[in-house]
């Protein structure tokens, strides 16, 4: 059985606790809310997007650790990046999180978080398959506003 | 005073254990373990005797017949019902409620009647009357709860008028524990001439119940939750009422005649049992509660109180923790539910269940419950006769290793 250190990592509990980009942005041009409601999870991303790049991004919402967690850390990882990167950074991480997906072959097993920094801490949750969907849900939420606003 | 050694060496998989611990299991409310008893008659069932019921002439379906017949009449029984032709035998609990909403309700309702239900009900008792409501113009009011997790009954002219045409309530909630005071609701049911069912998936396996005292027209209730098989259900009704109730499915084993353009019904029970039934789990059901009459349903009742009792005041000793539900035993079943701030229902069940302890975290199919009391989500654990006191001493065990990895007044404070 895996053990609950590999869900509960360090890292992903200091997210949890301090929570990164966790507020409402003044300057928005994208957003969407996103749920989980067999858990209760919940989710609000907000984006300031100037030259194709995310400028400024807001977490909000409530809901498990990990989901928390996730979404403080992917606020972190799509920072000042452009947008083609970051549905690069959305297909990996999802790639990442997937129960039928060998790991990730692009990551140092020597040297954790080299590569996906705190993200990485996250592929523990594979072992715990009830919870994925509560570590996806940011990820899903971040990929609807980005939908939205190209769309727009 | 029941003897818990020896019922718990009926549950062969209570010898399973987790990581070298035995498991607490903890869920009974959404559905409860099996004794070998149940799982051998049912194996009988498919292995020794098994042809289909109602249809052959030959010796082993009349044999087949009888059994399915006979867990008829051992329900009737446990029920106190008039007549074995009272117990329809459905899928499950849900189903049951949905027979009733559109076998009478559809024919019964017309636009603004009142179906009166309340606040605490599972989706089961909530969507089919949604769906009812869109067919005909009906509408739904609902009882509230009281600030101790009663159904409010101070003031019974706000909810009951000449409008309410059917009352629809559980009999015990599977997120509070609360059973309200149904001869009460049913008197003042009766009083604006409204016909009530009684949600009765978690209150039958726990309490004694005579249909004809309880002063209801329905009830359903389901075997999975009593020691029982999942896939079968039961909607029992008061015969006269049974006799002008329309029928929800059609097909074979429900007529009498069929014609090209027209067919006529079978009598009760077979009106509502179109096509081949759950017969081999009618059996088991039959068998769950030959094993509950046996233990006493009044003994069972006194074992969950003292667990419930048990329960509550262990938990007290959670810093932080709250109950969602009556804080004393009264007119309380063997569910308890809480929250601890600051940590999730589903960090909870899952760290509990790497300890060995299996309880249901979420909104427990009661979303507008939960809105009511201000929940994304709680934990519950539930009992049945096998449960021990020793089962809670290992979920509190389990809540202390929670709080000591998730619980932070940093978590709270950015909020």
């Amino acid at each position: 059985m895996a053990s609950l250190e590999e869900l509960y990592r360090e890292v992903i509990l200091d997210h949890y606790r301090s929570p990164r980009n966790r507020r409402v942005l003044e300057r928005s041009n994208a957003g969407a809310d996103g749920s989980n409601p067999l858990c209760g999870d919940e989710v609000r991303v907000d984006l300031l997007i100037e030259a194709g790049v995310i400028t400024d991004i807001g977490v909000t919402g409530h809901g498990c650790s990990i989901s928390q967690a996730s979404g403080s850390m992917m606020g972190d990882a799509v920072k000042a990046k452009a947008l083609d990167e970051v549905c690069r950074l959305t297909d990996r991480f999802k790639g990442m999180m997937s129960i039928e997906g060998a790991a990730d072959p692009g990551l140092d097993p020597e040297r954790p978080g080299a590569v996906l920094g705190d993200l990485e801490a996250l592929q523990g949750v594979r072992k715990f398959p009830v919870r994925i969907k509560c570590a996806d849900l940011p990820w899903t939420t971040l990929e609807e506003a980005l939908g939205i606003y190209e769309s727009g | 005073m029941i003897d818990q050694a020896r019922i718990r060496s009926d549950f062969p998989i209570l010898d399973w254990e987790i990581d070298g611990r035995p498991m607490a299991f903890l869920d009974s409310a959404c559905s409860s373990q099996k004794p070998a008893q149940v799982i051998d008659a049912m194996m009988d069932a498919l292995r020794d005797s098994y042809a289909n019921v109602h249809r052959g002439a030959y010796t082993l379906s009349q044999e087949a017949t009888e059994a399915y017949e006979g867990a008829r009449r051992k329900v009737a029984r446990f029920l106190n019902a008039a007549a074995p032709e009272e117990v329809v035998f459905t899928r499950s609990t849900t189903a049951a409620i949905n027979l009733f909403a559109y076998g009478w309700g559809l024919g019964n309702l017309k636009p603004g009647d009142r179906v009166l239900i309340s606040v605490m009900e599972h989706h089961s008792n909530i969507v089919p009357w949604h769906i009812i409501a869109r067919h005909t113009g009906a509408e739904l009011s609902f009882l509230d709860i009281t600030g101790d997790y009663r159904i409010d009954l101070e003031k019974p002219e706000d909810y009951f008028d000449e409008r309410v045409k059917i009352v629809s309530l559980s009999g015990m909630s599977n997120v509070l524990g609360t059973m309200p005071p149904i001869g009460e609701i049913a008197r003042l049911a009766r009083e604006v001439g409204a016909v009530m069912l009684v949600d009765g998936a978690q209150m039958v396996p726990h309490s004694p119940v005579d249909v004809q005292e309880m002063g209801t027209d329905f009830l359903a209730f389901s075997g999975h939750k009593m020691l029982g098989p999942t896939g079968i259900g039961v909607l029992w009704g008061r015969r006269e009422l049974l006799e002008k109730m329309e029928p929800m499915e059609g097909g074979d084993e429900m007529i009498r005649e069929v014609r090209l353009f027209e067919s006529t019904w079978a009598p009760v029970p077979q009106k509502f049992e179109a096509g081949t039934p759950p017969f081999v789990e009618a059996i088991g059901l039959g068998v769950a509660v030959d094993y509950l009459s046996e233990i006493g349903m009044d003994q069972i009742l006194e074992h969950d109180r003292k667990l419930t009792s048990y329960a509550l005041r262990r938990l007290e000793e959670v810093p932080g923790l709250s109950i969602q539900g009556p804080a004393n035993t009264i007119d309380r079943g063997g569910v308890v539910s809480f929250d601890i701030p600051g940590i999730h229902a589903h960090d909870i069940a899952t760290i509990l269940d790497q300890h060995g302890v299996a309880v249901r975290a979420g909104h427990h199919c009661a979303q507008p419950l939960m809105r009511r009391l201000g929940l994304a989500a709680a934990t519950r654990a539930s009992f049945h006769v096998y449960t021990s006191e020793a089962d809670i001493d290992a979920l509190v065990d389990a809540l202390g290793v929670a709080r000591r990895l998730l619980a932070s007044t940093e978590a709270v404070t950015v909020r």
